[in-house]
């Protein structure tokens, strides 16, 4: 502390060493006209990717434009909802508002025909068995639980095909 | 130093609430009209410099999903700045004096409508003594106001004046937002929102974009044939807490003006960044404007405010009336923080000859 001489009243007074100051402040998202399209998609079990008409890439989840060619997305796509597991980790630490039993794993999952990966759960199949270049296909919540939401999937599982080579991938690794 | 040139200029068509749209959405096809004015394609362009604000989208790293719009493969050399454009531009014209860029691409963009503007804008204050008391952005300028109108800066009826100028202005502006006002004298007859503000004396809550391309010499030329050529940028920062500064002046623009030459030869027109009424008088006089001088042709904040876009646009609107010869020389201002905490001069000129 530097010198600053203090009014007899405060010499002596504990010093505050720190203050709280909550803030919160609630925003109205728009999700624009290409989340729009896929999030419709969703609610009724259909994956939408959108493609670009100067690379050719389809982009999932579509958000209005490629992120390569800083260019709108042209064409819609109906994705099927199987694809491979490209990239995984195990989560041994549980966070709040996680109904998960520990340890579970998240998953980048590529639908077949998209070249972006959405992010979920992989269940139904003992967490040391998960690999990269596993096939597997969305499990979706019950037909009256389905929202404009990702949480409609509500996780992916093995089909129990062969893997998928890992060349077939390697791009999105 | 570097010859350097606003060789394009676009912005959104400004609007209350931008409801369908996201942001990379709203954003793109300005980035993509300054590119097409100019026949090039991002690999033309050099140095990329945003504005944006994590706390309008409500979203963190919000600036990295409007890159999206770019075209940022192959990549490309990269900055951003959490303020208004301008000083976007600020930055992408001093990497271009460094020799390390001859060409850049410069855009900001806000949406205002997702969450409670006044709220937001109080975050910019400090989080110890102001913040906690959540001040919100119309009351802290009422203050100034008050301010000035018992310092003798300026009366309500210039007030009034200077809203029915703005916004009736603003009707050869097909991009404002609001356009055309009653009389001055009908103005004065509504209520008091925060004393001594009226409704007409505060900026409209905006949802909007711009973009400018900047080149340097030879390679301006080349871009288009009217460069509006950058003669002198300054910017000036005042501090952070309210308390200790005279609000009835602007002693950063002042500076900033003195830095950037805006004495050095007569200004014909003057694009300012004043959101609030009284502002643009504390914002002329720190300039040394004379009556002479045409005062925001656009219609100005007033008339639109996309914050982080507004005090880029100033420019782009300056330099417009620049290359269509309207104005020989011109002076663009933009602002950032609360009560015209700190302020950017731009000074604007057509081909020397002309």
């Amino acid at each position: 502390m530097s010198d600053l001489v203090l009014p007899e009243a405060l010499r002596g007074v504990e010093p505050v060493r720190s203050i709280r100051t909550p803030a919160r402040l609630e925003y109205t998202f728009t999700a624009g006209q290409a989340t729009s399209r896929f999030l419709r998609g969703i609610s009724r079990k259909k994956i939408l990717g959108e493609r670009c008409g100067v690379c050719g890439k389809v982009i999932l989840p579509p958000r209005g434009s490629c992120p390569n060619d800083g260019v709108p997305t042209s064409e819609q796509v109906e994705l099927p909802d199987r694809g491979i597991v490209t990239t995984f980790c195990v989560v041994n630490v549980k966070f709040s508002g996680s109904a998960m039993e520990l340890p579970y794993v998240c998953a980048t999952v590529v639908p077949d025909g998209s070249d972006m990966g959405l992010f979920g759960m992989v269940q139904e199949i003992p967490f040391d068995q998960i690999r990269m270049g596993m096939r597997v296909e969305a499990v979706w919540v019950d037909d009256d639980d389905l929202t404009h939401d990702l949480a409609s999937i509500k996780w992916w599982r093995p089909t129990g095909e062969p893997d998928a080579d890992y060349e077939s991938y390697r791009e999105h690794v | 130093m570097r010859d350097v040139a606003v060789v394009a200029f676009a912005q959104s068509h400004h609007v209350r609430r931008e409801q369908a749209r996201n942001e990379v959405e709203m954003v793109m096809p300005v980035l993509h009209q300054v590119k097409t004015e100019l026949g090039i394609d991002q690999s033309q362009i050099d140095f990329t410099c945003s504005g944006s604000t994590d706390y309008l989208a409500g979203s963190a790293f919000s600036f990295v999903m409007t890159l999206d719009g770019v075209g940022a493969s192959p990549p490309i050399s990269e900055s951003h700045v959490e303020m208004d454009a301008a000083w976007a531009l600020y930055e992408a014209w001093v990497k271009i004096q460094t020799g390390a860029a001859d060409t850049a691409l410069v855009y900001g963009y806000g949406k205002s409508s997702p969450g409670a503007l006044r709220d937001v804008l109080s975050r910019q204050l400090d989080p110890y003594y102001l913040g906690p008391l959540w001040p919100d952005s119309v009351a802290l300028a009422a203050l100034q106001a008050r301010a000035c109108l018992d310092g003798g800066v300026t009366t309500v009826e210039e007030m009034a004046e200077i809203a029915a100028r703005s916004r009736r202005a603003a009707a050869d502006n097909p991009f404002a937002q609001l356009q055309g006002s009653d009389d001055p004298a009908v103005l004065l007859k509504e209520a008091e929102i925060a004393a001594p503000l009226r409704r007409h004396d505060c900026p409209p809550i905006t949802d909007g974009a711009a973009a400018i391309v900047l080149a340097a010499g030879d390679r301006a030329r080349e871009l288009t044939d009217a460069p509006a050529w950058i003669r002198g940028i300054d910017h000036r920062i005042e501090a952070h807490s309210l308390g200790v500064r005279d609000l009835t002046t602007s002693p950063s623009t002042a500076l900033a003006a003195a830095r950037s030459g805006v004495a050095d030869a007569p200004v014909e027109l003057a694009e300012l960044h004043a959101p609030f009424t009284h502002q643009e008088v504390i914002v002329r006089t720190a300039l040394g404007l004379g009556g002479d001088v045409t005062v925001n042709p656009s219609g100005g904040p007033l008339a639109a405010n996309p914050l982080i876009a507004g005090g880029l646009i100033r420019i782009g609107e300056a330099a417009r009336r620049v290359s269509s010869g309207e104005a020989g020389r011109a002076v663009a201002h933009a602002t950032s923080g609360p009560c015209l905490q700190q302020n950017l001069v731009c000074v604007l000129e057509g081909e020397r000859g002309h």
